[in-house]
Order: structure tokens, then C-alpha cells, then sequence
């Protein structure tokens, strides 16, 4: 007689391991190695050319807390950062709201606020860096309003500059925090909404106790975007100002390009690397366990 | 409840003038590369007699044909390596729950964490010391595993939530695991290949600073380098490098236009996963 089939045939996954290889290859090479090989050379002296490279311990960092432009960077970029979050994700909401609701104009409003933020960036910051020109649009169309007082030099002002290239980022990526927005708007139900309108809730009291918590994943989301992306700025920047004038606008990304191949002091811009990863490190965690907690709540 | 009321009509005027408000640079842009290279007015003003001169001047002195080929192999290579290899990995990572797999995961989840400012550097000088640097390989070779970690990170995350049935009758059809994976599973991966493919054109076709980086000074260039040095060269006459501008910013809306809900849809989930 013969003996029953066994049940059916098992997929053999086990064989299936050496799939990995090909993805781990690359992302050795690219990613794990040399952000080793960063780590390490950090500690030295190196010029990134010669033969000679020692071992100087914490020395570059010791120097990045006594240079006054490094320090000044750093403030900067973190200003950059939280600013742009701020703007950037409360102009982004109301975009949102005010697409999502009945207006008739939602798919080509949703593509002309998204468009910038597809386009190259150093692109949009030549048009920008036109129009903020003394003379530039910018200042022809205040002195043709009327309101020629305000004219001045935008991008040459120590004081200006750094704000107008925040303007600049919030022009050119608000709509990535409305898109996301907008997802997280489409998951709020719409007859929680109108309960609450029976129930006699106004538009403010619907907003702050039904959307703003329905909306915390796109909040934290967007916020944890912002923040890491605002750090890591460095095309924009370099086109608009080049981290001037007087390194009013020198970003961190900025700083350790000019100090790895205009200054020569390779291990000093690793340094820099590495302060730029632990402001980013921690912002990138945190995101990934909220993330992680809220899919299991999910 | 879906009537339109005067204030619903109220808020439509009101973000349809913050559109335009927000169109006011792209109407300068175009503007003033249709504009004649002597005309003098507000750049505001709306030009009174367009000319296609600039185009043609950017278009030769610029060197955007050569560019634009280039972004174009860089851009789809990288993705092509990028999508075979992140679903391929994706695999065991998803379907095998041991101990190693698990680890495995976790160290491409490392990935997300790092700037890539920290091996930037490092990486440059590896392909200096392997003489890359200058040839588009080094650039698709990066942009293919610098974004592994998240790319890897959808596919794990939408295969462990396919069942496996589809694999399982494979199976039983006398498939072997890679015949299951590439005629059964790789096709169910279908939207989540559309949001790596659309996340990634834009980042790549986009990218400034390692393309600057890898190919100065060999004469091969992707268009944004392309354009930077040619602004750099005619920063005063402004009519030809917005005309240039307009050419560099073409292929990239052309594809928004015409892929939008795609591209929409892949920047919201793939952000929010």
C-alpha cells in the first residue's frame, strides 16, 4: 500500500539566503565601510592627499568647539532645521486643509504646490537667487507697490541672508509636508466629523479635538522629515549664498565640503561628518521608534 | 453634506490666489527666458516680443545634450540595480524569521539612520584609489547603494504582509523558490517597485553634490553640474541662463506631469512607511 503524501511540499526558504548578497555588497561598500573608514580617519590629521596621517585623538573636535565659524555653523544649521520644520509643516497644513475640503481646484492645486519640490533644487535657487538680487524682481516689485523702503540687498546681508534662504526652502518644499498631510488627512473619517457637527461642535473645536490627534503620525512624520532634511541642506545653500557673506548661511553640509576639498583639512571635515551624525542620529531614532510602536499599536 | 457654500467659494478664491502668489517666480522664469537679450523692461512686465534665441545659445554653450544623457543612463541604471537587488533581498528578509535574517535587517535599518555626509568623503577617496572617480559607474554604484536601506525597508515591509499563498501554489506546481519569486512574487511587488522607481528618479536626476564631486574635471556631467557651471559663466546675461534653467527643469516636469498620481502617491507612502 502505498504511503500517504506527506503534506504539501515545504518552500524551501532556507536556500533563498543568498539573495541578500547583492544588496549587502553595495551597501557595504557605499554605506557601511567607509562611514567606518569617517569614523575613524576623524581622529587624525590627515590633509586627504599626502602619505602622512597620524593619530591625533579627540584634537579636531577639541578645535571644532574653539572655532568660531564651526560653532557659528552649527548654530545655524539647527536654526535652519527647526525653522523649517515650523514653516514649512504649518504651511504645508493649511495647504492641506484647505485642499481637502469641497473646493472644485483640489488636483491642479495639489500639482502646482507640489511642483517645486520635484524640481531641481539648485535650479529653483538660481531663479531665486535672481529675483532676491538688489535690483532682482524681488526688489522692483516692492519699489512698484509702493513699498520701496523695503528694498535692499536680501542675499548680501549677514543678518537677512539665512532667512531668506529658509523662505527659499519653505517655497520649494511645502508640499511635501502637504502631501503627507493630505494622506493623513484621508484617513480621518468623515462621519466623526459630522457627529461631532451634530453634536454642536464649531470648526475650531472639530480641529483641535478630532483632526490635530488623528493627524499625529503625518505630524511626527513630517516633523522628524524636516528636521533631518533641514540639517543636511547643502545645494541650495551653496547656490544662494556659498555659505556667505561672512558665513552667515554656512550650513554644516557646506562647511565640511569647503574644509575636505578647498581647505584640505580632511580630518577636520569628518569631524564636522560626525557632529552632523549625532544631531541627525538621535532625530532619526527617536522617528523610527515611534514609528515602530505606533505599527504595533496599529 | 456636500453642498458648496459662499464660504466654501470664499477658501477656493482664497488658495487659488496663494497658487498664483506661489506661480510668481515660475512666470518670472519663463518670462525672461523668452526675453530678447537688449529688452530692458520690469521683469515683471510681461515680454512683448518672445524669442527662442536663448534656448538655442544654452542649449549649445551649456553642453545639455551630452548632460542630459547622462542623468538619463545614471538615473536608470541605478534604479534598474536598485530594484532587482532591494527585492531580492527583501525575500529571505521577509520570509525567513531566524535569527540571522533578523540581524541581517537590522543592519540595512542602520542605513537609515546615517547622513550620508559621514561616508561621503570616505567613499570618495575609495573610488579615487580604484580610479572611478569621473566615469558615471561611480556615480550609479552609489546612488544604487546608498538608498539599499530604504528600499529594502518597503519591500520587507509589504512582502511580510503578503500571504504566501501565491508562493505556496507555485510551489506546488513544481516551482523552485527562484521561479516562485521572480514569475509569482516580484510581480505582486508591483506598487511598491512604482514608489522606489518614482522616489528614486527624482532623487538621483536631482542630486548636486556628488555628481559635482565625482566628475569634476573630467568633462562628463549630469544636468544639474551642467548647469552650474554654465550659470557660473553667464551670470549677467540672465535671458539665456533662465533659458537654461527652463531646459534643465523640462525632463523632470515632463515626467511629473505626466506621471503625477504615481508620483504623489509613491512620495506620501512611501514617506509616511
Amino acid at each position: 500500500m502505498a504511503r500517504p503524501r506527506s503534506s504539501k511540499p515545504q518552500l524551501r526558504f532556507s536556500t533563498t539566503w543568498w539573495y541578500l548578497l547583492p544588496a549587502l555588497a553595495l551597501y557595504t561598500f557605499v554605506v557601511l565601510v567607509p562611514s567606518v573608514r569617517g569614523l575613524i580617519e576623524a581622529f587624525t590629521d590627515w590633509d586627504g592627499l599626502s602619505t602622512d596621517r597620524n593619530f591625533v585623538g579627540f584634537e579636531n573636535f577639541v578645535d571644532i568647539t574653539q572655532d568660531p565659524v564651526a560653532l557659528q555653523t552649527i548654530v545655524q544649521t539647527i536654526t535652519i532645521a527647526i525653522a523649517l520644520t515650523i514653516l514649512q509643516n504649518g504651511i504645508g497644513l493649511l495647504l492641506a486643509l484647505g485642499i481637502k475640503s469641497r473646493i472644485k481646484s483640489q488636483r491642479i492645486l495639489r500639482l502646482v504646490f507640489f511642483a517645486p519640490a520635484v524640481v531641481t533644487p539648485i535650479l529653483t535657487a538660481y531663479l531665486w537667487k535672481y529675483i532676491l538680487s538688489p535690483g532682482g524682481a524681488l526688489d522692483l516689485g516692492l519699489g512698484a507697490t509702493g513699498l520701496g523702503f523695503l528694498q535692499q540687498d536680501w542675499l548680501g546681508d549677514p543678518d537677512l541672508a539665512l532667512w531668506c534662504v529658509i523662505a527659499v526652502l519653505v517655497w520649494q518644499f511645502s508640499g511635501y509636508s502637504m502631501l503627507i498631510f493630505l494622506a493623513g488627512l484621508e484617513g480621518i473619517p468623515e462621519e466623526t466629523l459630522e457627529a461631532a457637527s451634530v453634536d454642536g461642535a464649531g470648526t475650531f473645536r472639530k480641529f483641535f479635538y478630532i483632526t490635530v490627534p488623528m493627524l499625529a503620525p503625518a505630524i511626527i512624520v513630517n516633523t522628524m522629515l524636516t528636521l533631518v532634511g533641514g540639517l543636511k541642506q547643502f545645494d541650495v545653500v551653496w547656490v544662494l549664498t556659498n555659505g556667505g557673506p561672512a558665513n552667515s548661511t554656512q550650513t554644516l553640509s557646506t562647511l565640511i565640503y569647503k574644509n575636505a576639498f578647498q581647505f584640505s583639512e580632511y580630518g577636520y571635515s569628518i569631524a564636522l561628518a560626525v557632529v552632523l551624525t549625532l544631531i541627525a542620529v538621535p532625530i532619526s531614532l527617536i522617528q523610527q521608534r515611534i514609528a515602530q510602536r505606533g505599527r504595533t499599536v496599529a | 453634506m456636500n453642498r458648496y457654500t459662499w464660504r466654501t467659494g470664499i477658501l477656493e478664491a482664497v488658495m487659488i490666489i496663494a497658487a498664483l502668489l506661489f506661480l510668481v517666480p515660475v512666470y518670472i522664469l519663463f518670462n525672461l527666458a523668452f526675453r530678447a537679450a537688449g529688452d530692458n523692461q520690469s521683469p515683471l512686465a510681461l515680454t512683448t516680443q518672445p524669442t527662442l534665441d536663448n534656448f538655442g545659445q544654452a542649449w549649445e554653450r551649456g553642453n545639455l545634450a551630452n548632460a542630459l544623457i547622462n542623468s538619463t543612463v545614471v538615473t536608470v541604471l541605478s534604479i534598474l540595480i536598485l530594484i532587482i537587488v532591494s527585492a531580492l533581498a527583501a525575500y529571505p528578509l521577509a520570509r525567513i524569521t531566524a535569527r540571522w535574517s533578523r540581524l541581517a535587517y537590522t543592519l540595512f535599518m542602520l542605513g537609515l539612520l546615517l547622513p550620508m555626509q559621514l561616508a561621503f568623503i570616505p567613499l570618495y577617496r575609495t573610488f579615487l584609489e580604484l580610479q572611478l572617480l569621473g566615469t558615471l559607474w561611480a556615480l550609479i554604484i552609489f546612488y544604487a547603494g546608498l538608498q539599499v536601506p530604504f528600499s529594502v525597508f518597503l519591500y520587507t515591509s509589504f512582502l511580510r504582509a503578503l500571504p504566501r499563498d501565491y508562493e505556496e501554489a507555485a510551489t506546488l506546481d513544481g516551482c523552485r523558490p527562484w521561479q516562485a519569486f521572480f514569475r509569482v512574487v516580484f510581480p505582486l511587488l508591483g506598487p511598491v517597485t512604482g514608489t522606489v522607481a518614482a522616489l528614486n528618479t527624482i532623487l538621483v536626476w536631482n542630486d548636486f553634490l556628488t555628481p559635482l564631486l565625482y566628475l569634476s574635471g573630467s568633462g562628463t556631467q549630469t544636468v544639474p553640474v551642467s548647469i552650474y557651471g554654465f550659470v557660473g559663466q553667464y551670470t549677467t546675461e540672465w535671458p539665456i541662463v533662465f533659458a537654461g534653467l527652463v531646459i534643465g527643469m523640462i525632463p523632470i516636469l515632463v515626467a511629473y506631469f505626466a506621471m503625477q498620481g504615481r508620483v504623489m502617491r509613491g512620495f506620501s507612502s512611501g514617506l509616511k512607511g
